[in-house]
């Protein structure tokens, strides 16, 4: 095996959007990793300048087509912060509804389409499908209910059209959720045996000292709500971000690359919301995780696949709950006035948290606005891992190399159209 | 009848959120069949498998927005027997066309510390704009069942049915009363090309014209009327520049209005 190689993927498959991989390995050391996302940059805080307040859920929801859903809650907070609104009650209850929705659809699609078929090795679900048939019709029933959930509160299950600022257009009877009750069962039982399948997958013996930074609520499983903190010290509201966090505009990317002020890298996203919020999760989700064989924190950026399976068994039965419980509100939205100021957002997208912040006039245009996606948070930790995760995998061919350096990106699940800013491979052997 | 081949389909992305292509990962009943009846050559977001072209059917989400892209599409178009633009993006532009009627380096510099990185033309473009397109699926984004029947019309050889006329008749067909005239909401329905099943009006808002505009659609008389509502002209002119804004009926509307 030659000492000095470059290992290139060109374009990385099964993750959402457009990236590359660059390596160069010069006498069997890592002497580069360069993750580039050449996703094109489509200028959404630029354009969203000159806006209406009100107009920001729909827009910013086609920043990425896998997870709408996140970009509208986060607007909404940020709109109705700046306008000093509080949504509570069902209102409340229906957001983190219709977010379970999206976590499902979201983790199902990276577990059995986008993961699964590298623990398996096939190429795709698809064909995957061919020998392991029922196993992938029942992931597409899962994934099928989670769209459901999105499709009677959003209307449709990409770029929903009923969220708005102040809570939602119009506000389902407790008959519009009835139907989804006798399938949710189906799904938590079903989200259960997906874990234990899971559980069951060879893991590479690799564990990273992490900082994880997800938001933390005193009685729930973070969606719209809480304070950031990290297992490394950070403790703020959602307002303080910008002053523990900044954006690097690094030349081989069109995703900006964020980092904790003075630290470094950090890592957002499924198993980060685990590790610092296991006490939070449902009993039966929590069981099941033992069972799998995942303590209450997680350091194997490969088991990621367990905890998104055990997310999706927490958001199927925190739906049902909710669906349980639901009364129908008085009124489908509460009155936002505008007034000029500034609002933050922060909620927890399936791949992490999402942070939204505008300042208003007092019309309630939008003077201007940053968006900071869970992808571009994770570019560092992404390339982080690879430099400790290539070295002792020298011996591999350039091929099979390539497929593990692939196998280690996604387990992030990088969605990169939101990260605007992703996957071809490179591995520089000199 | 025996089959000799099974068509090669490909998806191809440019400038998108992703979402039109995952209208195809959401055919969950369907998707093993779409999957059984053409041979899925190329679709990253799905697979790491590519098989060489040509292609028989393209599906082509995303628009042009970079000098790269722009030469990649005339490749696409070469590689493939018949290519679909899929989604508001790949047809009209998209979102992203709002840099069109702004300065584009102006953008970049709001959203990049070191415009020099950065690489884009100055006009989010249509894929017909570059290359011949065989046929426009509308929508932002497209609905699903649409996407099925463009494939399965491709499979039959017929043509796909997609209406052009509005939305107005898809909220007749299902019986929603119209939030126009019955509650005075502003409502882009009259001039939105069909598609979507009509969603919003039966959420009791008015239609955005993410479908983009139908046939010979009438902005102008649409735009007299939402004006008598309480629509200014700058509220026009945002309501016209959305997800089809650079289409040609939206952009003369967006454009008159901002011209008052």
């Amino acid at each position: 095996m030659n000492k000095n190689r470059t290992i290139k993927v060109d374009y990385l498959a099964r993750v959402e959007g457009e990236g590359a991989l660059h390596v160069r390995i010069k006498n069997n050391k890592v002497t580069e990793v360069k993750l580039k996302i050449f996703e094109p940059p489509r200028f959404f805080e630029a354009f969203l300048r000159g806006r209406h307040f009100t107009e920001a859920p729909d827009i910013t929801a086609r920043i990425c087509g896998i997870c709408p859903v996140a970009y509208q809650m986060s607007s909404v907070h940020a709109m109705e912060t700046a306008c000093g609104v509080t949504v509570d009650g069902p209102l409340r209850a229906l957001r983190r509804l219709i977010y379970c929705g999206e976590w499902i659809e979201s983790h199902v699609l990276h577990v059995f389409a986008h993961r699964a078929p590298d623990f398996l090795g096939y190429p795709s679900a698809l064909e995957m499908a061919k020998k392991h048939g029922d196993l992938v019709r029942q992931a597409l029933q899962l994934k099928k209910v989670g769209n459901e959930i999105v499709t009677v509160l959003g209307g449709r299950e990409i770029h929903p059209i009923n969220v708005r600022v102040g809570g939602f257009y119009k506000v389902p009877s407790k008959s519009d959720l009835r139907p989804l009750v006798e399938k949710l069962k189906w799904s938590r039982d079903a989200a259960i045996e997906s874990v234990r399948a899971v559980g069951k997958l060879e893991f590479p013996d690799f564990e990273q000292d992490y900082e994880f930074v997800a938001l933390r609520h005193p009685n729930e499983y973070p969606f719209n709500e809480g304070r950031l903190v990290s297992n490394k010290g950070l403790d703020i509201a959602v307002r303080e971000f910008d002053d523990h966090f900044v954006e690097e505009h690094v030349p081989y990317s069109s995703a900006l690359h964020s980092t904790r002020k003075a630290r470094g890298n950090y890592f957002v996203g499924p198993q980060a919301r685990y590790s610092l919020n296991f006490s939070k999760l449902a009993p039966v989700a929590q069981q099941t995780a033992r069972e799998a064989g995942l303590g209450p924190v997680c350091r194997n950026p490969f088991q990621s696949i367990v905890v998104r399976a055990v997310e999706t068994l927490q958001a199927c039965d925190e739906a049902l709950r909710i669906i349980e419980q639901y009364e129908p509100p008085d009124a489908p939205s509460v009155q936002v006035h505008p007034q000029a100021g500034v609002g933050y957002g922060c909620t927890e997208a399936p791949r992490g948290i999402l942070y939204h912040r505008y300042r208003l006039d007092d019309r309630g245009m939008i003077i201007n606005a940053k968006i900071v996606p869970p992808t571009a948070q994770n570019q560092k930790t992404i390339e982080n891992d690879l430099r400790h995760f290539i070295p002792d995998r020298l011996s591999l061919s350039d091929e099979k190399l390539k497929w593990q350096c692939e196998q280690a990106i996604r387990n992030y699940d990088p969605c990169i159209s939101c990260s605007a800013h992703f996957l071809k491979l490179d591995i520089q052997r000199e | 009848m025996a089959v000799k081949h099974k068509p090669k389909l490909a998806v191809w992305k440019f400038a998108s959120c992703d979402g039109c292509q995952l209208s195809l990962l959401d055919c969950e009943e369907e998707l093993l069949a779409v999957a059984g009846a053409v041979d899925i050559a190329n679709f990253p977001e799905a697979t790491r498998a590519v098989v060489r072209g040509p292609y028989d059917l393209s599906l082509v989400e995303g628009s042009i927005t970079t000098p790269r892209d722009a030469e990649r599409i005339h490749q696409v178009r070469r590689a493939s027997k018949y290519l679909v633009t899929i989604g508001a993006c790949a047809t009209a532009g998209g979102i992203q066309a709002l840099r069109n009627f702004k300065e584009v380096k102006e953008f970049i510099s709001i959203v990049y510390a070191t415009p020099g990185y950065i690489e884009a033309l100055n006009k989010s473009t249509p894929i017909s704009d570059q290359v011949f397109v065989d046929f426009e699926l509308q929508g932002c984004p497209i609905n699903k069942y649409q996407l099925l029947e463009v494939i399965s019309a491709y499979l039959n050889r017929r043509k796909p049915n997609t209406p052009p006329y509005s939305v107005c008749l898809e909220c007749k067909r299902r019986a929603t009363v119209c939030v126009m005239v019955a509650h005075g909401t502003p409502c882009l329905g009259p001039v939105t090309q069909a598609g979507c099943g009509a969603i919003c009006p039966s959420y009791n808002r008015g239609c955005y014209g993410c479908f983009g505009p139908k046939e010979t659609p009438n902005t102008a008389a649409l735009a007299k009327r939402c004006a008598r509502i309480g629509m200014s002209d700058p509220d026009l002119v945002r309501a016209f520049r959305t997800y089809n804004s650079y289409s040609e009926p939206f952009r003369r509307e967006s454009i008159a209005h901002e011209q008052k």
